[in-house]
């Protein structure tokens, strides 16, 4: 027993090491320009400032790059969750020919290496003329099949009570309304793991984001922001460390709240 | 009937953002094309040619895997070590433990690769101030040169992904049953023999699983080395994806090269769908072992 706490001898420290970086950042925003190239490894300001915050927020545009990712990731996360529900439900109950070649594609796709075909995606948005555009962006990141979901949505439909749907029926709701009145409200666990995951990786992603706001600065979003600030100033570190607080505060605070659900989804990609 | 309306917005985009993009690459690569107007300039296996005989692409083909070498071969041991500890009931606040070491997960890499930027910063950043101070370099250390970027961006890697390498860990662990731990108890076996003897046959199994996320999860680090290198200085931390990045995006470029993108992306795909089917062989027999 005595042993085993020895342990946090060697585990605070390496902890604190560990988030250093987050440390670094919260304290670097609230200090002044001056503070901060006299150097120091205090954490704690020696005047507390908000001009760093207002600098990142107004100059450097981070007011705008944050509500552009929240359009974007919540326009994604809706579509998203839409789509592959319906694609559940379409799969999960009644006998569809040839659903289980439609399951195997789908799984199969899991194992072939994408990514790499930003090309003919960037030429199919255009196409559609909404390049340069959050919609364009939203439709790289949903329109690849998101398999771990349709396959969540599936199962759960698959193990609803057929009593359900009957009882819908006798009751005079055609097919659509069956499912958008009875049953989707009823996959709530579901809908909430892959709206938190999409959401998450929606907010994070950059790759797609970056390409899709190449011709139109105004659009871009937290990360993509972060990268021309560093790119364009890259010495206002007050500033620079405002705008990542900016950044990461919503989705670490979202992540502290669900913890729970989050890291269960993770661990059960292993099991199953 | 409506089954088919149901799976129709699915399907839709399967075929627009799955399929076609595949097919398309390869159609795209037998051209020299610089994105404007349709691909015309029919050259066959040209950009193949050139890719393969590219240094360059070569080497960030080999900077890409080496990312997943030390993925596989320094990560997943630290988190098996980690995840063994954090999973022992008698070690108090191991809650707060699994918290703070997942934290930089759910963090967006793009911002966390600026911050370390500054803190690795030659002049000024904060590890140059401590290896200073304590003595341990006169000279400030430049993390992000040629000689050095490599290593950096790899231990951030580590740092930035470790958490869910952790959980992975963690899930396995609590598949072993409590009563094999007692069994093994009574039998007088100690600490180190249960971990050798129990612990670590039952969670074989999915040791392979694991292995196959984290080759999968770490092959490509786009968002880090764009952020913080953009595959330099001098190409020495390029990846395929930032190569073929630069190819398609770059503004120093007179004309970007869709076509060569297309034909560099088919080839490290190919690749990539070996090792994994390689892998596959693998898989089975660890499961079959495991569930005997």
């Amino acid at each position: 027993m005595r042993r085993m706490q020895l342990w946090h001898l060697f585990l605070v420290p390496v902890c604190l090491i560990w988030v250093y970086p987050f440390v670094w950042m919260a304290s670097t925003a609230f200090k002044s320009q001056r503070e901060i190239f006299l150097g120091g490894v205090s954490v704690i300001p020696k005047q507390w400032t908000f001009d760093n915050f207002s600098r990142a927020w107004d100059t450097a545009h981070f007011g705008a790059y944050l509500s552009n990712t929240v359009v974007f990731s919540v326009t994604t996360v809706v579509v998203v969750v839409l789509v592959s529900a319906t694609a559940g439900y379409a799969l999960g109950r009644g006998n569809l020919p040839g659903k289980k070649i439609i399951v195997g594609l789908l799984i199969a796709t899991m194992f072939i290496p994408q990514g790499y075909t930003i090309i003919p995606i960037l030429k199919l948005v255009d196409a559609v003329h909404l390049q340069n555009g959050l919609l364009g962006a939203v439709l790289a990141t949903a329109g690849p099949a998101h398999v771990v979901p349709i396959l969540l949505f599936m199962g759960y439909f698959a193990g609803m009570p057929q009593e359900l749907e009957d009882a819908a029926l006798i009751d005079g709701a055609g097919y659509p309304r069956t499912f958008f009145r009875i049953m989707l409200p009823l996959t709530k666990p579901v809908i909430s793991t892959v709206s938190l995951f999409t959401f998450m990786s929606a907010w994070n992603s950059f790759f797609i984001p970056l390409v899709f706001t190449l011709g139109r600065p105004d659009l871009r979003t937290l990360g993509v922001g972060m990268f021309s600030f560093f790119g364009q100033d890259s010495t206002d570190w007050g500033g620079l460390a405002a705008a990542a607080v900016i950044s990461l505060l919503p989705i670490v605070a979202i992540f502290v709240l669900l913890q729970r659900t989050f890291v269960e989804g993770i661990a059960g990609s292993v099991k199953s | 009937m409506w089954h088919y309306i149901f799976l129709t917005p699915m399907a839709l985009l399967f075929v627009a953002f799955t399929v076609w993009p595949m097919l398309a690459s390869w159609w795209y690569s037998l051209f020299n094309w610089d994105g404007i107007g349709p691909a015309s300039d029919w050259v066959g296996l040209a950009n193949y040619t050139e890719v393969l005989q590219s240094p360059k692409f070569w080497h960030s083909f080999g900077n890409s895997f080496l990312f997943s070498l030390v993925a596989i071969c320094v990560q997943m041991p630290l988190a098996l070590l980690a995840a063994i500890l954090l999973n022992s009931a008698r070690l108090r606040g191991r809650n707060l433990y699994r918290l703070l070491l997942f934290l930089p997960v759910v963090t967006s890499t793009p911002v966390i690769g600026i911050i370390f930027a500054i803190l690795l910063d030659p002049s000024g950043g904060l590890l140059n101030q401590i290896l200073s101070w304590s003595g341990l370099s006169s000279a400030p250390v430049t993390f992000l040169s040629e000689s050095y970027a490599l290593p950096t961006l790899m231990v951030i890697d580590i740092w930035k992904t470790f958490g869910v390498t952790l959980v992975y860990w963690l899930a396995a662990l609590q598949t072993v049953p409590g009563d094999l731990y007692e069994a093994a108890s009574i039998d007088g076996a100690n600490g180190r023999q249960r971990l050798r003897h129990v612990t670590l046959p039952v969670i074989a199994p999915i040791a392979v699983v694991i292995l196959v996320l984290t080759f999968q999860g770490s092959m490509n680090p786009f968002d880090l080395v764009q952020a913080m290198t953009q595959g330099g200085p001098n190409h020495a931390t390029d990846v395929v994806a930032t190569y073929i990045y630069h190819y398609a995006f770059s503004p120093d470029l007179n004309a970007p090269r869709f076509g060569f993108v297309c034909a560099a992306g088919v080839v490290f795909g190919m690749v990539t769908l070996v090792i994994t089917v390689l892998q596959g062989p693998l898989l089975r027999r660890y499961y079959l072992r495991g569930s005997r």
